[in-house]
């Protein structure tokens, strides 16, 4: 591992003014991604600034009758805390549905949302990468690109966002709260991660100095007819090639209001209003739900190896909505697509 | 938290390894060291303690081979930095057993014979350990699908369950008989 200096953090105030005085530190928390890519040689900070002391390490109830996840709860505590289990389930269910046990006991809330690519030529530094080193090339678009996006890329970077705990905030319209200098501020989850664009290696619109202080999720959980499907090459421990985040409100059989969000498809978690708004008002069926697919898909490009995740993309959609209109969301431990 | 794009320049010098003074509390016993701060968990049981027990699989949190357990928890070391753990209780493998009897999930693993090279069993074993803490499993596909962390190339799963299976039940340990016995 590359060298790097240590230092910890007493509270936010002092997080930020640590990370402000050094342009080339960064936060550790759980660092299950970061070690590895300091490992690899991808990221290079010139200082860690352990944050897991800090006070931010509760789940609260908001005013709205919301929630506050605290930015340091780790996945594994948030997915089976019986707010979570209760009221948003869908949350739960993605977050067991990535990852492993031991990871999920260390990965934390804030840094979930911070995670990078898995696309292997940004790990691997003797290919080039603009998410790496900007300008010098994607070697996926005539690569190997069979885990690649389909959605929202660019001639820059074609990675994909890996989480999948963000494709059910993104579905629930979470929001971060983010502290800096100037105090903190409230980000929509859709506008807290970027697509490629020009700039593939700045992932998310979180400024050098800001440190991720919670996740609010707002009072309307869609804990009735709710599932995340989650497609991938072997059934546990692995990225999503595609994972659909559904989430309907149904009254007498018609859809009052759907959420609709994507995983492995894009550079941020997919969510697609258009979508949303074609399928409320119609009757919860499969023919609504081939068409929200085909709306969402109107503009989904493979480049090879990947062509296939566009039909796969429509399938799971179709599906994971059924599952959410029936009330039988995917079971995260049985595997079986019903 | 990463953010590479604020990476060090190419030619900048590195830092010099300064080293902090951590105390790992390794299965009871304080362990004093003095170490650099991108000393691994891992290599900290290993190198600097002398706990090889604890196996160095993928080094990338993809096998769980070094899974141990810190504060009750199972984590993999490999990705774990020994500084951020001052103060830690960790359990490694050479902790499990008591007044020379072996953990009921050691002695599971061996009436079952739920391994054969042995190069992942430690975490294997460790992860169990942590997986009946957590209680969430109750079932074989419970259990198939919470150790998914630990990968066994001999392919050893299905008495790996029937192991766990054994010592979530606190089934009294007796050896089945294998078929050509």
């Amino acid at each position: 591992m590359n060298n790097f200096e240590f230092t910890r953090a007493t509270d936010v105030a002092d997080a930020v003014r640590q990370i402000a005085a050094d342009p080339g530190a960064t936060f550790v928390a759980g660092g299950t991604n970061l070690i590895d890519l300091i490992k690899e040689g991808v990221t290079k900070p010139s200082r860690l600034i352990d944050i897991t002391r800090l006070q931010l390490n509760h789940v609260e109830d908001t005013s709205d009758g919301g929630l506050r996840i605290g930015a340091l709860v780790p996945n594994s505590d948030l997915a089976y805390h019986p707010e979570i289990d209760k009221r948003y389930p869908l949350l739960a269910s993605a977050i067991l549905a990535g990852a492993s046990p031991q990871l999920r006991n260390m990965a934390t809330t804030g840094g979930n949302l911070l995670q990078r690519t898995r696309c292997f030529y940004f790990y691997d530094t003797t290919t080039p990468c603009n998410k790496r080193e900007p300008g010098n090339g994607c070697s996926a678009i005539d690569g190997l690109n069979r885990m690649h996006a389909i959605l929202g890329a660019s001639e820059h970077c074609i990675a994909t966002h890996p989480s999948d705990m963000c494709v059910a905030l993104a579905a629930l319209e979470a929001r971060v709260l983010a502290a800096g200098r100037d105090g903190e501020r409230s980000i929509a989850f859709a506008d807290f991660h970027r697509l490629p664009g020009d700039t593939p290696h700045i992932d998310t619109n979180l400024n050098k100095d800001e440190i991720i202080t919670a996740v609010e999720l707002p009072p309307n959980g869609f804990a009735k007819n709710y599932s995340y499907l989650k497609i991938r090459d072997r059934l546990s421990y692995a990225f999503a090639l595609v994972s659909v985040a559904a989430a309907l409100e149904i009254e007498n059989g018609v859809i009052r209001q759907a959420r609709l969000a994507l995983g492995g498809v894009a550079h941020k978690p997919w969510r697609d209003r258009r979508a949303e708004a074609q399928l409320s008002g119609t009757p919860a069926t499969r023919e609504s739900f081939m068409g929200a697919a085909q709306t969402l898909l109107s503009d989904a490009r493979g480049f090879g190896h990947n062509d296939f995740k566009i039909e796969l993309a429509r399938r799971a959609i179709v599906r994971a909505l059924s599952q959410a209109a029936s009330a039988t969301p995917q079971s995260q431990i049985e595997k079986r697509v019903r | 938290m990463a953010k590479s794009s604020e990476a060090r320049k190419e030619g900048e010098k590195l830092p010099a390894p300064t080293r902090m003074t951590v105390t790992l509390h390794v299965n009871g016993a304080a362990k004093k060291l003095n170490l650099a701060p991108w000393t691994t968990l891992l290599d900290a049981l290993r190198i600097h303690i002398g706990l090889t027990g604890t196996k160095k699989g993928c080094d990338h949190g993809q096998c769980g081979a070094c899974t141990v357990l810190v504060d009750g928890r199972r984590i993999n070391s490999c990705l774990t930095l020994a500084v951020m753990k001052d103060g830690a209780q960790i359990t490694t493998i050479e902790g499990l057993a008591k007044d020379g009897t072996l953990h009921p999930v050691q002695q599971a693993f061996i009436d079952h014979d739920a391994f054969q090279c042995g190069y992942c069993t430690p975490g294997q074993i460790c992860s169990a350990v942590g997986l009946i803490g957590e209680a969430r499993a109750h079932s074989a596909e419970e259990i198939r699908e919470l150790m998914s962390g630990n990968i066994c190339r001999c392919g050893a799963y299905p008495n790996i369950v029937a192991a766990i299976e054994q010592a979530m039940s606190r089934k009294p340990a007796s050896r089945p008989k294998a078929e050509h016995e």
